[in-house]
């Protein structure tokens, strides 16, 4: 759409996209503070501070450090990350809809990393890992396979994935239903989606996961564009379209799967941050680092409401981020309603 | 579409009707039968007729008749409201399950019991009401926003509905560890295990329910044709939502509070009747009070049969059944839309 635009209006949008992504970060910092310096432990703020700054006791170290500062970097770079795998697909599907949870992947994900969890005696953040990335990549590809058989994309694409997510939530069930109630403990904290018992142990190869993958992000920006104006255009301009389709899916399946494997499925925030993040810098096309800014900046919000809402209570941020997401979607269908026509 | 209940035969219908009766009453028999202490089938009717003391007497009259007549009764409930979802939204992908009816249910039965301390199907059946009355007018006025942008924006509101009515089912389930555990299986819509006073309670309002739909059949019909024309045929409109609405929240809140939210029922059945017989609402609302039993019934004796000597619970099975169905529905609708 913006494809040739004037290049006095380009150079605005780009400033207005840098602007929202600082306004973004700025947000997600003011939040990442407060998560840090406050909290169910009585630890006065200057302390905590100070902690920050290399001193305090064991105590307040370990409360700061060793507790509330890897759940925050966790939420940041899992938001991050969803966030640009929803873009991708999204871009992919040329649909807004077209997000991993509404697609059914993160679903398929979930199965992979319960299927490892219930059914193998000893689970670490490794074999989950594989378990999400092996049943996202397979419920990736059994839906890109039935929609795109019909030459569907979009549409489609939606429609096989609901079909199939609402298959392997009964699964799910099942799975967790079968469970002893230990097991069954276990899984289900980690199926809602949650980053409250969450330790440097997964936080170090999730960040290293992010540092390999965010920056590849920027690989895709060219191509994403080129793809959302058609395969016939795309092919003209060079691209071979069928790699690049196939290298978008895969690595958006990876990023969705790395953070299913750490946090649970978050849902929805995958279709909203990308979406927010057009409207408020004006783009019609991918906003990469504008989506990925919003996603931090959601996730390190609703992880503090998660945390604080019903202390001492954590509620589980994936249940927070669905019931959200489940109205934020609702009203995103009513707002995009087209005008009726033919009325009279 | 009315053309077409007039110009077939009764007769085929008659026939179709008791050929689909025989199988119900073979599913029923073969219900009784089947189970973790399997009898044969003449052992088993001995002890339906007997109703004594002797051990098959009492595992058919205790356990097995119980939930045989729980789904054939859900069955038809859930297939009854998938006709009526879909005439009334004129969206085929319409289903209680998927739009979030029965998670409003759902939502409405674990608040009962976490703020109210309600355990008996007595008390919580009116939340189900209640819940399933919300979720359903929901649905109708987000299908009359979406009418003219096809079925799939029905479906993803409804998806939405139902994530966020789990979700926040979910967080309560959480807060309240000791209702978890009856949750969980009480969720993935099990048939096993619920006794016969549960049947007793749930039945008027089914009964009640169906009667409400059997008798807006004609009224659908006229609804299929289109707003503007169904009122130039001088339908009632509102009256006739009403009705459909009542009966909507009658079944699905009845079924839920009875055995959990099961999906796909609603929406395979009236699916696979439409395609052998054409889109006459009276009729598929006849022909789905026999088939919604079937495929429940069936569901529920295949998932006893699959994993023996474990159980696999009737709504996952029928989800395993749906998932795909709906799939080719899709694909199906992207084949003649090219």
């Amino acid at each position: 759409m913006l494809l040739h635009p004037g290049r006095g209006r380009s150079l605005l949008l780009r400033r207005r996209a840098l602007t929202v992504t600082t306004a973004l970060l700025a947000v997600a910092i003011g939040a990442g503070a407060y998560t840090l310096l406050t909290g169910a432990y009585e630890l006065p703020a200057s302390d905590a501070l100070r902690v920050l700054v290399g001193g305090g006791s064991d105590l307040d170290r370990f409360i700061v450090l060793g507790q509330r500062l890897p759940r925050l970097v966790s939420a940041a770079l899992i938001g991050a990350m969803l966030a640009l795998s929803g873009a991708l697909f999204q871009s992919l599907s040329r649909n807004p809809l077209g997000s991993p949870d509404i697609v059914g992947f993160t679903t398929g994900a979930t199965t992979g990393g319960l299927l490892v969890i219930l059914v193998s005696a000893a689970s670490s953040t490794a074999t989950i890992a594989l378990g999400t990335t092996i049943g996202g990549f397979a419920t990736a590809a059994v839906v890109v396979l039935a929609a795109r058989r019909r030459g569907g994309v979009g549409e489609n694409l939606v429609l096989a994935g609901v079909a199939l997510s609402q298959t392997l939530s009964a699964l799910n069930d099942y799975l967790l239903s079968r469970a002893t109630i230990q097991q069954a403990e276990v899984a289900r904290a980690w199926q809602y989606g949650s980053l409250n018992a969450i330790t440097w142990a997964q936080v170090r190869p999730l960040a290293a996961a992010a540092v390999v993958l965010l920056p590849l992000a920027a690989w895709f920006g060219r191509p994403a564009a080129a793809l959302e104006l058609g395969d016939d255009a795309a092919t003209s301009l060079g691209l071979g379209v069928g790699r690049v389709r196939a290298a978008m899916v895969g690595y958006g399946v990876v990023l969705a799967a790395v953070c299913v494997s750490v946090a649970g499925p978050i849902g929805f925030l995958a279709l909203a941050a990308p979406q927010l993040a057009q409207r408020l810098a004006r783009t019609a096309g991918l906003t990469l680092s504008v989506s990925a800014a919003m996603g931090t900046a959601l996730l390190v919000v609703a992880d503090l409401a998660a945390q604080r809402l019903l202390a001492p209570f954590q509620i589980p941020v994936g249940l927070l981020a669905a019931a959200c997401g489940g109205v934020y979607l609702m009203w995103l269908l009513g707002l995009r309603a087209p005008a009726a026509p033919g009325r009279p | 579409m009315f053309r077409a209940s007039g110009l077939r035969p009764l007769a085929l219908d008659a026939g179709a009707l008791c050929g689909g009766l025989a199988v119900l009453a073979a599913l029923c028999l073969l219900s009784l039968a089947v189970g973790s202490r399997p009898l044969a089938l003449a052992e088993a009717w001995e002890g339906v007729r007997a109703h004594d003391d002797s051990i098959a007497s009492l595992i058919v009259w205790r356990l097995r008749l119980p939930r045989t007549l729980l789904a054939v009764v859900t069955g038809a409930a859930l297939a009854v409201a998938g006709v009526v979802m879909q005439a009334l939204t004129r969206n085929p992908l319409a289903e209680p399950g998927i739009l979030g009816v029965n998670a409003g249910a759902s939502l409405a039965v674990v608040l009962s019991v976490w703020l109210g301390g309600i355990t008996t199907v007595s008390g919580y059946l009116w939340f189900a009401f209640a819940g399933a009355a919300l979720a359903a007018a929901l649905v109708q006025l987000m299908a009359r926003r979406s009418r003219e942008a096809g079925p799939t924006r029905l479906v993803l509101a409804g998806i939405a509905l139902g994530a966020s009515l789990n979700a926040i089912t979910g967080t309560i389930t959480l807060y309240d560890t000791s209702a978890f555990d009856s949750y969980r299986f009480w969720v993935v819509g099990a048939l096993e295990g619920r006794d016969a006073t549960l049947l007793a309670w749930v039945t008027p309002f089914l009964a009640a329910g169906l009667a409400l739909a059997l008798a807006s059949g004609h009224t659908l019909n006229i609804m299929a044709l289109g707003e503007e024309q169904a009122a130039a045929l001088g339908a009632r409109l509102g009256r006739a939502r009403a009705l459909a609405l009542a009966a909507i929240t009658l079944l699905c809140g009845a079924a839920t509070a009875a055995v959990g939210p099961i999906s796909f029922v609603g929406l395979v059945v009236p699916h696979v009747l439409r395609l052998v017989m054409g889109a006459d609402q009276r009729r598929l609302l006849a022909a789905s009070l026999v088939a919604g039993p079937i495929l429940l019934l069936a569901a529920d004796i295949l998932g006893r049969v699959l994993i023996r000597p474990d159980e696999l619970e009737a709504g996952v099975v029928t989800a395993f059944l749906g998932g795909p169905v709906l799939l080719a529905m899709v694909l199906r609708r992207g084949e003649a839309t090219r």
